[in-house]
């Protein structure tokens, strides 16, 4: 276990105020360089672990644990696991009326940059930064001026929380469906940013619902979560199997181990 | 076991964070506290004032007196307080010794060294920066800079004492000519015992090249704060005008009633920005700044322009309405504003703009934001008046709450007695949404940094009409009234 990055044991959690369990006792091992795809129905609680991971104050944990570098990751706040590295693309990423996307990413980006005892980038340097990088997704680069996702189509979003992750340069990225709603071409270019920023020093957990951004970011692994837990684990040819078979043979294993 | 905190929902409030609470240690010359018709005629003589002058503030001594035997003070604003005692409050405090200053080096260090812990840039190297200042400090304007270079340009910029010696012509026809003393009670207060502010005049066709500042400050225990502001835009005129405010922590509360005047004739234009930051009072609402204020511009010439933008961050209590009159036709009146109340502050504030002349144009953006227990009330009137013909209007108010303890009152009275009329109405009640904060601490900020970069963004529309230095300020000031307020 040297280079576990992220160890996630028995996590169990739930929604806030309505108190119904989503995870139930999820266990999960990612190593640095690694990437690991999870594919799941609808509901299965893709979306839960990811912000679980990342300190949504909704979601409530009520069992286990999860590590990140040796720390205990589910005590700190939501910046403090973005300040350590944690990066999540979501699924729906909401709008900041009236604050540019610049603004807002380098505020971001400043605000890590500080918690690490480094220098603030000048406005100057940092839009160049993000020029350059939002041809990773053929991002246009006019939408760089605009309110944060407001008015941005589906697709826009998604290029967005890619260059974001360009930018921040996280040592853990978990990608809510980096690729749903986008069209043929765009889920080329998203998968091709993606996997432009996979390292050997960065570990990458993405979930999606489709095998076909796994042949441009073909991962190491593959889990299938119903229910709250991962029920089977693989290698990439395990999403081929799940998109020719879907999920109703992992959801009866499920019900029988459970009743057994 | 562990689970990710929570936040809570329940704000906590800490005031402590106020920046400007010192006080500057200076000899005063202080009028004894309360109101009387000598102390009318003590001010008076104080600045060596003509007849006609004292005149007018005796008839509206005689007014408020009028106005407080009948227990006529206002109560339709959504703000609770302790009744004033008129007789607990000093009407006159200036700095001494009170002689004519030549430059800077004869200001009292200590009054500068207050300034520059303000940040205001009275030294003669920062005005090459284009902001030329008049400072009050508590009742007297200490020094009015940059008069030669705007001298240049005809402009006339000085303390209203020195207006009223110097350019009696200009004062007599015009104070008062916006906002009579008898227009309300702290109107009337005002005229019987202000005593300074600033006085400004653009000549026809002159655009002012800098941006005009008054600073205020309030020092003295127990001193109120009456001061007078006229500013006359000649045809095809521009002048720019920004107003700053701050005040000691004090544990009484302090008064601030003051009368600002605009008035444009043909084809002139006045931007008059504010940014008010009083002291709010302590965290358990002790103390700060009452401040109520009359605020009205008079486009009286045929396409003039006039443009308040506010931001209000200061006070216990802010009781105030920035209005224009359109009465030439094609002008054009606007309000753009946006306060804060946090802690236990209430706010009751917005707009009247009243239509007179033909084809009058008038737009009011209101941004209100609570936190804490503040109270933020926004209170509007457009009035279309038989022979506005095809008046328009476009009017948003948005509120925003930060926590559930704070409330948010929007109150946009329309009358209209011109059916050409066209009016525009859009509101927006909201919180700053823990999806929004979610996503900003996912990119690192501090749930304080996030909830004042979303406020931020909400106020864009407002911040973007303030002269750039200043929108800089307002969004600094923002933050720092956030502190402590969040998370
Ligand atoms: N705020 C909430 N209140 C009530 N139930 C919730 C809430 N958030 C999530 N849930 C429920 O938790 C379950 C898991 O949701 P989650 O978003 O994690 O699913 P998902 O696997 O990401 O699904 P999808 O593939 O549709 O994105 C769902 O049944 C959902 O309805
Ligand atoms: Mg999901």
């Amino acid at each position: 276990m040297a280079n576990a990055m992220l160890e996630i044991r028995n996590l169990d959690a739930s929604v806030g105020v309505a108190d119904v369990e989503i995870l139930k006792g999820l266990n999960m091992t990612v190593r640095r360089g690694e990437v690991h795809a999870i594919m799941g129905p609808n509901g299965s609680g893709k979306s839960t672990l990811a912000y679980v991971l990342a300190g949504h104050p909704g979601y409530v944990v009520t069992g286990g644990e999860v590590l990140f570098e040796g720390q205990n990751l589910l005590a700190m706040e939501p910046e403090d696991r973005a300040r350590a590295g944690l990066f999540l693309s979501f699924q729906h990423p909401v709008e900041v009326p009236g604050v540019r996307l610049s603004e807002f990413l380098r505020a971001g980006y400043n605000s890590i940059r500080k918690s690490r005892g480094e220098e603030e980038m000048s406005a100057r340097l940092f839009n160049q930064m993000l020029r350059e990088k939002a041809q990773l997704v053929e991002m246009e680069p006019s939408l760089i001026q605009r309110s944060v996702n407001e008015g941005f189509s589906g697709g826009e979003r998604k290029r967005n929380e890619v260059l974001q992750m360009a930018i921040l340069e996280p040592k853990l990225a978990v990608l809510d469906e980096p690729d749903s709603g986008l069209d043929v071409d765009a889920v080329r270019i998203v998968a091709n940013g993606i996997e432009r920023l996979r390292r050997s020093d960065r570990a990458i957990i993405l979930i999606t619902h489709y095998q076909r951004i796994l042949d441009y970011v073909v991962p190491d692994y593959v889990h299938v979560i119903v229910d709250g837990r991962i029920v089977k684990s693989g290698d990439k040819d395990l999403a081929l199997e799940v998109e020719s078979v879907g999920y109703d043979k992992y959801e009866e294993e499920l019900e029988k181990s459970l009743s057994g | 076991m562990t689970s990710p905190r929570t936040i809570s929902k329940e704000t906590g409030i800490d005031d402590t964070g106020y920046k400007y609470g010192f006080v500057t240690d200076i000899e005063t010359e202080s009028a004894p506290p309360g109101l009387s018709e000598d102390i009318v005629r003590f001010i008076s003589a104080k600045k060596n004032e003509p007849e006609w002058m004292l005149e007018w503030r005796l008839k509206a001594y005689r007014h408020f007196i009028s106005l407080l035997d009948n227990e006529q003070l206002p109560k339709w604003a959504h703000i609770h307080h302790a009744p004033i005692d008129f007789q607990q409050i000093i009407y006159y405090s200036a700095p001494k010794p009170k002689k004519k200053l030549e430059s800077l080096d004869e200001l009292d260090p200590e009054i500068l060294k207050t300034y520059e812990k303000l940040g205001i840039p009275l030294e003669e190297q920062k005005l090459l920066a284009g902001v030329a200042v008049d400072a009050v400090f508590d009742s007297v304007s200490v020094i009015t800079t940059f008069k030669e270079e705007l001298a240049k340009h005809g402009i006339i910029f000085c303390s209203m004492s020195e207006a009223v010696q110097n350019h009696p012509d200009l004062v007599q026809k015009y104070l008062g000519s916006v906002v009579p003393y008898t227009d309300n009670f702290y109107a009337a207060l005002n005229s019987a015992v202000f005593s300074d502010g600033s006085f400004c005049y653009v000549p026809k066709g002159v655009r002012c090249p800098f941006e005009l500042t008054t600073y205020f400050r309030i020092n003295t225990a127990q001193s109120g704060q009456f001061e007078r502001t006229l500013i006359v835009a000649d045809e095809g005129s521009y002048v720019s005008y920004l107003e700053g405010c701050s005040a000691p922590m004090r544990d009484e509360n302090q008064l601030h009633a003051a009368v600002v005047e605009l008035v444009t004739l043909d084809n002139a234009e006045i931007k008059y920005s504010t940014i008010q930051n009083w002291y709010p009072g302590d965290e358990n609402g002790k103390g700060g700044i009452f401040n109520f204020v009359t605020k009205r511009g008079k486009c009286q010439g045929v396409n003039s322009k006039i443009s308040w933008t506010q931001v209000e961050t200061g006070s216990a209590i802010t009781w105030k309405y920035p209005s224009v009159i359109l009465q030439g036709d094609n002008s054009i009146g606007e309000f753009y504003s946006v306060a804060l109340t946090k802690g236990y502050q209430q706010a009751d504030t917005g707009t009247k703009m009243t239509h007179l002349g033909k084809n009058t144009r008038s737009r009011i953006v209101s941004k209100g934001i609570s936190a804490g227990h503040g109270s933020n009330t926004y209170r509007g009137l457009v009035k279309v008046m038989p022979k506005a013909d095809n008046a328009r209007n476009f009017t948003q108010c948005d509120s925003l709450l930060v926590g559930d303890k704070c409330g948010a009152h929007t109150t946009p009275y329309v009358e209209v007695q011109n059916n050409t009329a066209h009016l525009e109405h859009e509101a927006f009640t909201g919180r700053v949404s823990e999806e929004q904060l979610f996503y900003c601490r996912q990119r690192g900020l501090s749930s304080e940094e996030a909830t004042a970069l979303i406020i931020n963004g909400f106020c864009k529309e407002v911040f973007k009409n303030l002269p750039f230095e200043f929108a800089v300020e307002a969004t600094r000031l923002l933050e720092a009234n956030l502190e402590g307020s969040v998370g």
